[in-house]
């Protein structure tokens, strides 16, 4: 499958491509690893004008202590993510979902930044950065830059808080070493994207649970947390994991489906975060 | 809308005039006239077109080309010594028949080389696991991780002229 046409900017850093991207507006995208992007193009599902390429950026590509919080650079590949001793050792949840963020030749390409502000709740890495409260930061050619909670970032399918002159930049993630954790993704073949995913942590009976595609936008398991902050046990509270949720409907599954999976998924990853 | 890239492709650097939308499989085959990569799914699922990029291993059906100006290719053509020896996966892929049809043989032979390249002793599993992104209709696996266990016992280039 070809393309359709575009024109193609190569940006040599974050100025250059959000000049570009003032320049061009709702008509350019951003490119990164491109693993995303690439195929909507293919499919005629997204056709840009012009393409920013900002995969070669090295001011986007770090993992760097913080203080609280460990900074991604949004255009760090999904490898460096998941092999980064940093955030093996601070936010082990991240580095071990984003290794099994697709296969490793996607893993090779991908970016952490690409695959949060595409939007798809379907994808990893956004459930698990909603789990953990974290903070994104996005730049526009003005120069001002904001910070954005992940629960706010994700509108609604494939949409972002994200404005057309604004790029991300960073993904900010809370150290969390001691917190239990789990990631659990249920799939019918490898590489596939999850059918339904859990991304929990646990600290005591504090608990952040992101859900990977159990609606629009990756969503928070809201009346488990708030079962297990009132002393009920995993169990009990696992029973409550789909509580609120509007799945969608595809070839894999239907809600109801994908409702008993969140129930029994979580059910696993706060057995797993606790022991 | 036409952009000039200077690829390295098997330690070949060449400059090319190039349409963006232009793939990194379709410059390889079409333009280098190398047709050891295969485009199978072309969906990013098969694996079948996957070569290394800087030594990593990617799928060139969804790379463009432009995104590979200034850095180093090496696909399926390039494995073997000049001489004719086999690279130790080539030579693991027809030890143990890893192969029916052939069709995906070039990405899987490309991506057992990544494996190598960051484990050089994987477990079975390690195996299977580096392989997620390549399909294979005919043989069910099992010969491929064995292939790349051969590999893996013997890291040194073959000798050619061994029959075949």
């Amino acid at each position: 499958m070809i393309p359709p046409k575009f024109d193609y900017v190569k940006a040599r850093s974050a100025d250059e491509a959000l000049a570009a991207l003032a320049e061009h507006g709702e008509d350019a995208k951003l490119l990164a690893g491109g693993h995303s992007l690439i195929p909507l193009l293919k499919l005629r599902l997204s056709s840009p004008s012009v393409l920013i390429d900002i995969g070669e950026i090295a001011d986007l590509s770090y993992i760097n202590d913080g203080g609280t919080h460990i900074a991604i650079g949004a255009a760090t590949t999904h490898r460096t993510v998941a092999h980064s001793e940093l955030l093996r050792a601070q936010v082990p949840l991240l580095a071990h979902a984003t290794g099994q963020v697709g296969d490793p030749q996607v893993r090779n390409r991908g970016t952490i930044g690409g695959s949060i502000a595409h939007g798809d709740p379907a994808s990893d890495q956004p459930a698990v950065l909603v789990a953990i409260d974290a903070v994104l930061v996005a730049r526009s050619a003005t120069g001002s830059q904001r910070e954005i909670p992940a629960g706010e970032f994700f509108r609604s399918f494939l949409e972002t808080a994200l404005a057309p002159d604004e790029m991300l930049v960073e993904i900010r993630v809370p150290k969390i070493p001691g917190a239990g954790w789990s990631f659990q993704k249920f799939n019918r073949r490898a590489q596939d994207w999850a059918i339904v995913g859990v991304a929990a942590v646990l600290d005591g009976t504090s608990a952040g649970i992101g859900l990977v595609n159990m609606g629009g936008t990756p969503v928070r398991a809201k009346a488990t947390e708030e079962a297990l902050a009132g002393g009920a046990s995993p169990a009990e509270a696992a029973a409550h994991a789909a509580d609120g949720t509007d799945p969608p409907s595809d070839l894999n599954a239907d809600p109801d489906y994908r409702c008993h999976l969140a129930r029994v998924l979580v059910g696993r990853a706060l057995h797993e975060a606790r022991s | 809308m036409q952009r000039e890239v200077t690829i390295s492709v098997n330690g070949a650097t060449r400059t090319d005039t190039v349409e963006p939308r232009l793939l990194l499989v379709h410059y390889l085959r079409e333009q280098r006239r190398l047709t050891g990569t295969h485009i199978g799914c072309d969906t990013s699922n098969c694996g079948a077109c996957t070569v290394l990029i800087d030594g990593l291993s990617a799928k060139s059906c969804t790379v463009l080309a432009v995104q590979a100006d200034g850095h180093e290719v090496s696909t399926i053509e390039g494995l073997a010594g000049s001489d004719g020896s086999f690279h130790p996966v080539q030579e693991g892929f027809r030890q143990c028949h890893g192969l029916q049809c052939g069709y995906c043989t070039p990405g899987m032979i490309m991506a057992s080389v990544g494996i190598l390249a960051d484990n050089p002793h994987p477990s079975e599993s390690e195996i299977r696991m580096g392989l997620e992104g390549n399909i294979c209709r005919c043989t069910g696996y099992q010969k491929i991780v064995e292939a790349v266990q051969w590999a893996a016992a013997h890291p040194q280039p073959q000798p050619a002229g061994q029959g075949g």
